[in-house]
């Protein structure tokens, strides 16, 4: 038995199956995983997301502590409600984590991190913290849904009290509007179109329950995993870890270089990367002959050496296999995967493999 | 879950038999295998005519979540495979003890019966599962 959210009751009213997700029992599927997927696609998906963390920040100095904290640089946000997708290294320039930062106002931030690296992310903002003024608030006490999909914003307006609905309806990608205790951002994890939308958690039922009543797909775990891979969006603790540089993740467009000077923590170790041959691709792949690219599966590349897939899965929008995975540095485009002692051909493609419910690579 | 058919033996890893009226033996993964499995994708056949051991990889089943092998109840050659799962492996999915059946065997020693399951034992394992 872990933790539930304010949704767990509706999750299995729906029929879900549901399964332990770093402690918390949250669902897989809710019949086929396949066709929640394509629901996102192709109209709108629902997904519970209570269990991610909130963290709000509030100081004087609360920017300069997320100048200091993070790899991206929170002068680029300028206008409320902005977003930035970052990532929280460690000395060496491994990922603590991966996070996304909403600009509230001057003096407040809002972050939101993984659910299973809550306890070790709150304990380093907390420690990083420290001299800098910064007030520290978990915000558990609040429900959190993700609806993405085309019309995902158009199925899920009716939820949004009138007095703001007309304002999230316009606000652009990337960008939360905060109203009360609700907070309605154009961010998601899916490559399409939509909203993150948190609530007190004494409004969940009944945003589900108008969510469905209006054609929103609930959507689980194993949906939610399939369409972050097409849009090959990193996972923490298979994409990257801290033992992982974001350079060598796939995640360099995260870490603002400049300006030179600004000091965040791990810049130093992530430099002596920067610029090296040795430095490992983080690269898509599609399988070109039939069978199924998984996790940790070896990829060889013929005269150049060895690298391992850190996410991989069938493709439900292509039918075919698709993997991201971390291979040596080189210029290839093609490579062996061992897949349970045969080794399959892949191709090296541009991520990401679908955005916007089309396909995006050469099939 | 519905009810399992009353004319198939079953194993312990989740397989059905059937006795076909020619001798030989058609094999597929049971309901509760499929639904645990997710929806399927990629199925790997043996080549017809191959032998292969009681116990032995015979095939594998992927869905979305995992690779799973499928492991020969009885000792025999194949005697055909289920082409049709290699474009429709959903059909494991939709029709488990019908179309989504995945090889046909010609057993080496007969039908050892003691070493199966009646509908009544795989739907107690069932039931012990579920608790």
């Amino acid at each position: 038995m872990g933790s539930k959210t304010p949704f767990y009751d509706k999750h299995v009213e729906a029929g879900a199956r549901i399964v332990d997700f770093g402690g918390w029992d949250m669902p897989l599927h809710y019949g086929s995983q396949k066709e929640e997927h394509h629901a996102v696609r192709q109209n709108a998906g629902a997904f519970d997301v209570s269990h991610m963390t909130i963290v709000d920040l509030a100081g004087e100095r609360v920017r300069d502590f997320l100048q200091y904290l993070v790899a991206n640089d929170v002068a680029k946000l300028q206008d409320y409600g902005k977003a930035l997708y970052t990532s929280m290294l460690n000395e060496n320039g491994g990922v603590i984590d991966d996070l996304i930062i909403y600009f509230l106002g001057e003096t407040r931030y809002r972050l939101v991190v993984n659910a299973a690296t809550r306890e070790k992310d709150l304990a380093w903002i907390r420690k990083q913290a420290k001299g800098f003024d910064v007030a520290v608030t978990e915000r558990s006490e609040l429900a959190m849904i993700a609806v993405q999909g085309p019309k995902a914003r158009e199925l899920a307006a009716p939820c949004i009290d009138a007095g703001f609905r007309e304002a999230a309806l316009a606000s652009k990608p990337f960008f939360g509007l905060e109203a009360g205790e609700w907070f309605v951002a154009r961010t998601g994890y899916t490559g399409e179109d939509g909203w993150e939308i948190v609530m007190p958690a004494a409004d969940a039922h009944a945003v589900w329950d108008r969510l469905l009543a209006s054609g929103v797909a609930p959507a689980g775990l194993g949906a939610r995993d399939t369409l972050r891979l097409e849009a090959a969006m990193n996972l923490y603790g298979s994409d990257m870890d801290e033992t992982i540089s974001p350079l060598e993740a796939g995640l360099e467009w995260t870490v603002a270089w400049e300006p030179a000077d600004r000091d965040f923590i791990g810049r130093s170790a992530i430099e002596a990367l920067r610029n090296s041959p040795d430095r490992q691709r983080f690269v898509g792949l599609l399988l070109e002959d039939k069978g199924v690219l998984r996790n940790h599966q070896k990829v060889v590349v013929d005269g150049i050496g060895e690298g391992e897939i850190t996410s991989g899965g069938f493709s439900p929008t292509i039918g075919r296999s698709i993997a991201l995975a971390r291979v040596p540095a080189g210029d290839y485009d093609r490579a062996r995967v061992d897949v349970r002692g045969k080794l399959l051909n892949v191709r090296i493609v541009k991520t990401p493999f679908v955005r916007n419910g089309q396909i995006r690579i050469d099939v | 879950m519905s009810e399992l058919p009353g004319d198939l033996l079953y194993t312990n890893d989740h397989e059905w038999l059937r006795r076909e009226g020619d001798g030989s033996v058609s094999i597929g993964i049971t309901a509760h295998a499929a639904t645990s499995l997710g929806d399927l994708v990629y199925v790997e056949l043996p080549e017809a005519g191959q032998d292969v051991e009681a116990g032995g990889e015979m095939a594998v089943v992927e869905s979305v979540k995992a690779a799973s092998d499928v492991y020969a109840p009885i000792a025999g050659s194949i005697a055909a495979v289920n082409d049709d799962l290699a474009d429709d492996p959903e059909k494991i999915n939709a029709d488990p003890y019908g179309d989504g059946w995945i090889v046909r065997m010609t057993p080496s020693d007969g039908l050892d019966e003691s070493a199966l399951m009646t509908p009544d034992a795989y739907q107690q394992l069932l039931d012990e599962l579920d608790d």
